[in-house]
């Protein structure tokens, strides 16, 4: 079972990574382009508010950024510290969480 | 036997001692085409007869001879003092992340015994001895294991992998350069058993593709490439269920 967690983890890492990385370059993207034409808050929540289209890229996001993060703080620990047995997994899976739950939070209050 | 003298001297540390050793510093005369391990050997014969250290063939096909020189990992028989020298100074340590014995000889069985865990055994089929096997070199299995096989378990490899100085129970570069070579032998009584061993914890995952392996392996194989192909069989295992 250690094996097969370890596998499906490291495929979730692999397609999260996947996921991320032209997430990451089309919100570095947008927020170049959106700043250089000097829009206000209020004028980009009047574009995001409403729009299925951002409050899905922006939840894929959070889902993506959540599993990746958290699997790769739990190598990390297993690494760097002497924790060892349910500490890393605990971690790993709060830290999910929290980025789960602030994540949803952003994007309730663009969308 | 006559030696050829060329006047100038080297400067030698070696780390004498257990972990919390130090280093001694000798002088040594420089020869033409001398290597590290006609240095260390010099200084045993000559200088200092407690001098600690292990090697065997000479000529780079035993593995015997690795050491840390000028703090990377090489066959001390196959590295010429004029390629490694800086400023006329040579430091020599024993391999990292084995357990040392002393001075510049370490402890090999946990490497090796990595090696069994990890499966990295050859499992004939029944009758297999009985006819001759018949492998076309050119099919892409036997490629994949002609570009791995040529491992002689010197254990530079193990020492360069900074995933096993973090992680000490992760299998290492070399053991799992070795089942690369059996999930593509197809003599081999069943290739997709070997990938079982190396899909836990310690196993083909860990590895950060850091390269050190590749970087520092005196037969330029590439255990980094090998480990790429184990994720992969193993996760194409995983996703048919024969996992």
């Amino acid at each position: 079972m250690s094996g097969r967690l370890e596998l499906w983890l490291f495929a979730a890492q692999r397609l999260s990574a996947m996921i991320l990385a032209p997430l990451v370059l089309l919100h570095l993207g947008v927020m170049i382009y959106a700043v250089q034409g000097g829009l206000s808050a209020s004028e980009i929540l009047g574009r995001t508010q409403g729009s299925i289209f951002w409050g899905g890229i922006y939840g894929l996001f959070i889902l993506a950024a959540a599993v990746h993060g958290a699997i790769g703080l739990r190598v990390v620990i297993k690494e760097m510290t002497a924790w060892r047995g349910i500490v890393p997994n605990a971690v790993a899976a709060l830290f999910c969480l929290a980025v789960l739950v602030l994540g949803v939070r952003a994007v309730g209050a663009i969308t | 036997m006559t030696e050829t003298q060329t006047g100038k001297s080297l400067r030698v540390d070696i780390w004498r001692g257990g972990e919390d050793g130090w280093l001694d510093s000798f002088n040594v005369p420089r020869q033409p085409s001398q290597t590290i391990l006609d240095v260390v050997t010099y200084v045993q014969r000559k200088l200092d007869a407690s001098l600690s250290y292990r090697f065997s063939c000479r000529v780079g096909m035993c593995g015997s001879c690795a050491m840390t020189v000028n703090g990377k990992p090489r066959w001390t028989c196959r590295t010429h003092v004029d390629a490694v020298e800086e400023d006329g100074k040579i430091e020599i340590r024993p391999l990292r992340n084995f357990p040392l014995i002393k001075d510049l000889a370490v402890d090999m069985a946990v490497f090796f015994d990595k090696w069994r865990d990890a499966g990295a055994r050859f499992m004939p089929r029944d009758g297999a001895s009985l006819k001759f096997a018949e492998v076309d070199p050119q099919s892409p299995a036997r490629k994949e294991a002609t570009a791995a096989i040529e491992c002689i378990g010197c254990g530079v490899c193990y020492s360069a992998c900074d995933v096993v100085a973090w992680k000490p129970d992760y299998l290492g570069p070399a053991a799992l350069n070795r089942v690369w070579t059996l999930v593509n032998d197809e003599r081999d009584a069943d290739p997709e058993a070997h990938l079982a061993p190396v899909a836990g914890d310690a196993g083909c995952h860990a590895c950060h593709s850091q390269q050190g392996c590749s970087t520092h392996c005196p037969k330029s194989l590439s255990p980094t490439a090998a480990i790429a192909g184990l994720k992969r069989r193993t996760l194409a295992a995983l996703l048919k269920g024969r996992l």
